[in-house]
């Protein structure tokens, strides 16, 4: 029957439809995204995963992206240093240098450019591979063979980011401070007493806290929506490569938006509880 | 060719059937429910409808042939089987069980009864061969340690392939390896059905023949059932007892059954309806001709 596989969306669309079937497509998108969030949340606390299974992920999320995320912490705390130097050599302040670069690194740079690494190296190799699974049918061969694959594919996957982002946001943090305080105190001759003193009075335990509390988001985030572009690639190469782009850049915006809601609310939660020190940072 | 049966326990029933023997068993199958039932079943992905009030009975034991043109719905048909697809509408009945109404537990049960052996075999990239039969057995807790090592290497020896192969990993294969460690991992639940999704298609004619008589074999030691989606008329001729021709829905004039042959493989060549003397002939006449007035047009 023609009228069968006649595509109404192409020919004879008006602009109108176009815009309505796209605007559909998009909430259908994002309920397909809860759905699937839903399920991983469900299956995480229904079976424990396979140890076999879990090694594997940790080893591939967390170990592998130990240099990268090394390197970047080390260059943005160097930079940082190189940046704000002249800056605050003007205002005869370089001694306050170690209290902003720290502290931009704890709250801010170290979370965000950890998380934006793993995206980049993690989110897409995974969007990738299971893309690839799923235009391969491999996918369908773990359903044939009784095994559910969000389960066995997604949980762990989730486990992985969930788990070990903190631990490479604290590595970024770490070198990032020490890069930013070679380049300070050795090249930029900020006296390294002075540096060290005045980051200890302005970071503290809960700035930390904050940063890596935030990643915690940032790697279920990660892991949720590679996983799921993953899931829903389109055949060929042009899909799979399609779905691991687009993992990464929702993975970036989800990143940077999540940023943005926890900042205001952690500052919301701050302030409420200390409201005399809402203002020294 | 010596496929290893010797290992398994039913290996002295694997001889050839006698025309008796075979008759009984083609008797047998027909009186009975058939095993798997697709009822007046359609599936629509998005605004494109591939299959439409399709019903097809397989019976057990069976071995039938699913063809037709490519994009008619013949994998479509087979994922429908084992519920890798849903329905838009009509009903998949596999043993009496309606596949729609089956709590999550009791459908992976009844997956676990099929066997299904992909078009690329779709073997799992990461884990070794070992991995890769072993991987169903493991999951479901059917055996593990030395007998499952036993069964690992069996499962090979059945489909002909040396045992120095279970370290190496799915990249390191041939086409023709892939598909038969496909077999052995969909032979690894012991299953009652066997659904082949063109098993033969881009290997050479003799390992073509090679997953043919694996086929039989696979029928002739298990006795389970058989579902073959092929485009390969020496497939049909080779394992078919029973061909089931779907046809384009796209090209079907409205009120036409999509299904427009189910019978035995010798009669097709003569058959009244001309699309499927051409298919089998594998003469284009008709289609080009719609090719060029599409062209026109």
């Amino acid at each position: 029957m023609a009228t069968a596989t006649t595509n109404l969306g192409e020919a004879g669309a008006g602009p109108v439809q176009r815009l309505g079937e796209q605007v559909f497509e998009a909430i259908a998108e994002i309920g397909d995204m809860a759905h699937f969030t839903a399920l991983t949340f469900t299956w995480l606390v229904r079976k424990r995963p396979n140890p076999g299974v879990l090694t594997p992920n940790f080893y591939a999320i967390g170990v592998s992206s130990v240099p990268v995320v090394w390197i970047t912490g080390t260059f943005i705390g160097m930079v940082l240093a190189v940046q704000a130097h002249s800056q605050f050599a003007l205002m005869g302040l370089e001694t306050r240098l170690g209290s902003v670069i720290n502290i931009s690194l704890v709250k801010e740079l170290g979370p965000v450019l950890a998380a934006t690494m793993l995206a980049g190296r993690v989110g897409s190799s995974m969007s990738a591979e299971l893309g690839t699974m799923r235009v391969t049918e491999q996918i369908d061969a773990l359903v044939a063979l009784g095994t559910n694959p969000v389960h066995y594919l997604v949980v762990p996957r989730f486990l992985a980011c969930f788990l070990l982002i903190p631990l490479l946001t604290l590595m970024a943090d770490f070198m990032g401070v020490i890069g930013g305080a070679v380049v300070s105190t050795q090249l930029m001759g900020v006296d390294s007493f002075a540096y060290w003193q005045h980051s200890r009075e302005y970071v503290g335990g809960l700035d930390l806290f904050a940063g890596v509390f935030k990643s915690y988001f940032f790697g279920g985030a990660i892991a949720l929506i590679s996983c799921h572009r993953g899931f829903n690639s389109r055949a060929g190469a042009e899909g799979v490569g399609r779905a691991a782009t687009e993992a990464f850049v929702y993975s970036f915006i989800a990143i940077l938006f999540l940023d943005f809601t926890i900042g205001i609310a952690w500052n919301s939660v701050y302030n409420a509880i200390w409201p005399q020190t809402a203002n020294l940072l | 060719m010596s496929w290893g049966y010797e290992t398994d326990a039913a290996a002295e029933d694997a001889v050839d059937e006698s025309p008796a023997a075979k008759a009984a068993r083609l008797a047998a199958m027909t009186s009975d429910a058939p095993i798997i039932w697709i009822d007046n079943l359609s599936i629509q992905f998005r605004r494109q409808c591939v299959l439409r009030d399709v019903t097809i009975k397989i019976h057990r034991g069976e071995t039938v042939c699913v063809i037709g043109e490519s994009g008619c719905g013949k994998t479509v048909l087979l994922k429908l089987m084992i519920a890798l697809l849903r329905p838009t509408a009509g009903r998949v009945v596999f043993d009496g069980l309606d596949l729609a109404k089956l709590s999550r537990h009791d459908l992976n049960e009844t997956r676990l009864r099929f066997g299904f052996v992909f078009q690329m075999a779709a073997l799992f990239d990461s884990l070794t061969i070992y991995d890769n039969i072993a991987f169903g057995p493991r999951q479901h807790n059917r055996c593990t340690g030395p007998e499952l090592k036993r069964l690992v290497a069996d499962r090979l020896q059945e489909v002909g392939l040396p045992l120095g192969l279970e370290q190496k990993k799915p990249a390191e294969l041939s086409g023709g390896q892939r598909k038969r460690v496909g077999l052995a991992r969909a032979l690894a639940l012991n299953p009652e059905v066997m659904l082949y999704d063109e098993p033969t298609t881009g290997l050479d004619p003799i390992m073509s023949d090679v997953i043919n008589e694996l086929i039989l074999q696979t029928r002739r030691v298990k006795k389970t059932t058989g579902v073959v989606v092929t485009h390969d008329l020496k497939t049909v001729s080779k394992v078919a007892e029973r061909v089931i021709m779907l046809y384009p829905l796209g090209r079907l004039k409205p009120g036409e059954p999509q299904v427009i042959y189910d019978g035995p493989p010798a009669e097709m060549h003569d058959h009244p309806d001309g699309r499927v003397r051409q298919f089998v002939r594998g003469e284009a006449g008709e289609r080009l001709r719609e090719l060029a007035s599409q062209r026109e047009s």
